[in-house]
């Protein structure tokens, strides 16, 4: 290769590196503005501020869901398997909201650990699969449940 | 390897080329894109959770996918312009910008038509999201530039500096998703798994991404065909070719 060109070549991967660099040290020192919410752990540790807006996400907990009959009023706990975090929100839920499934909550903490919602959207996960195959997983699921409860044993609990 | 490398600096040598190549990559790209799009709009299965509205997949990630690697030939070409000082990459720059302008366009527009029912929300300022936006500035600043410096050179190198400078955006676009917490979901394809999605999914997805990619690169021949012909127009070959297709 040619010098200047090689020179050059220098120049720019010089170049490369220190913008790399630079971006790389301000989005680390930006990290938690770029996350987009709170974990239940983050949450339990006393990382979040107590009545900020914040957001905060994890999975809905299997049978924590509450409905209000009177009205929209909805409680339910958010974990991710280590912490979880009570929710309470009055609205209309999105259509994917389900147990089991993740959620991301915009609201505030209030000083009892309690997280007051009053916006609450759905995360999909990366999973994608036809709903016989679906049905397949849950019979296969339920089948294992009940001979795991026939040898006194407590179903798929975390 | 070095004389291939530099007739490829060569507009004339490259015209010819791409000539006898777009027929191939037009006619080939839209039997891919047709199969891959009417396999995945028409016939494969819904989702157990989103029912239908997953389909914009098909559209979604082909979008998306190209609006990133058009980004790095984009950066490839600016290199190229920088230490050789290749016409041609430069062509290719000012060529494929709008493209890739419209891709990021398709991606952001068709994520947020399905963030509304899936999330409940158009948009949000994730990571995900927040870099892909970024990246349609950067489109946009590639092109604004390159129109604002009328002379060819030095418009040529400050485009080049903007599109290297500009490609640190990429990685954080396809990491956003592991380095932080996002409302958008990691990746389902990844090149050490399987995917975690059925074959008669991922199968036409892989058909629309091909077919899309094949289609940019005729596209991509044919706007460079036309750059070639605005910038050469007074050399002699360029006369000849347009005397003889006016016969």
């Amino acid at each position: 290769m040619h010098p200047i060109r090689k020179k050059r070549l220098t120049i720019i991967l010089f170049l490369l590196a220190g913008v790399s660099v630079a971006v790389g040290l301000t989005t680390y020192a930006l990290r938690q503005n770029i996350n987009l919410f709170y974990d239940p752990s983050q949450i339990a540790e006393g990382e979040a501020p107590v009545d900020v807006r914040i957001r905060a996400g994890g999975m809905v907990e299997e049978g924590s869901v509450i409905r209000d009959p009177e009205s929209l009023r909805v409680e339910f706990k958010i974990t991710d398997f280590t912490s979880s975090v009570l929710m309470e929100y009055t609205g209309i839920l999105p259509d994917l909201f389900a147990e089991g499934q993740g959620v991301v909550a915009m609201g505030r903490l209030d000083s009892n650990g309690r997280f007051v919602a009053d916006q609450v959207l759905a995360k999909h996960d990366e999973n994608y699969m036809s709903p016989e195959v679906n049905e397949a997983l849950e019979k296969a699921a339920g089948k294992r449940a009940a001979i795991s409860d026939a040898q006194g044993e407590a179903a798929a609990s975390y | 390897m070095w004389q291939i490398f530099h007739k490829l600096g060569s507009p004339k040598w490259f015209f010819g080329i791409a000539s006898t190549l777009m027929p191939w990559l037009l006619w080939v790209g839209v039997a891919l894109l047709v199969a891959g799009l009417g396999w995945g709009l028409a016939f494969a299965p819904q989702d157990y959770l989103q029912g239908n509205s997953y389909r914009i997949i098909f559209i979604h990630v082909p979008s998306a996918f190209l609006a990133q690697s058009v980004y790095i030939m984009m950066a490839v070409a600016g290199l190229v312009t920088l230490v050789w000082r290749m016409k041609l990459a430069d062509v290719f720059v000012k060529a494929v910008a709008p493209v890739g302008a419209v891709l990021t366009f398709l991606a952001l527009f068709t994520g947020a038509v399905w963030g509304k029912p899936t999330w409940g929300t158009w948009w949000i300022w994730d990571a995900r999201l927040t870099s892909m936006l970024i990246l349609l500035f950067l489109y946009f600043g590639v092109i604004a530039l390159g129109a604002a410096i009328s002379d060819e050179k030095s418009s040529a190198r400050a485009v080049a500096v903007l599109v290297l400078v500009g490609v640190v955006n990429i990685p954080i676009i396809k990491y956003s998703v592991e380095w932080w917490n996002t409302l958008h979901q990691p990746a389902t394809f990844k090149l050490t798994e399987k995917p975690s999605m059925p074959a008669e999914m991922w199968v036409p997805l892989l058909l629309s991404v091909l077919g899309l990619y094949l289609i940019f690169g005729w596209l991509a021949c044919l706007r460079m065909q036309t750059e070639i012909l605005v910038r050469e127009g007074r050399t002699r070959w360029v006369q000849q070719l347009v005397q003889a297709r006016g016969d």
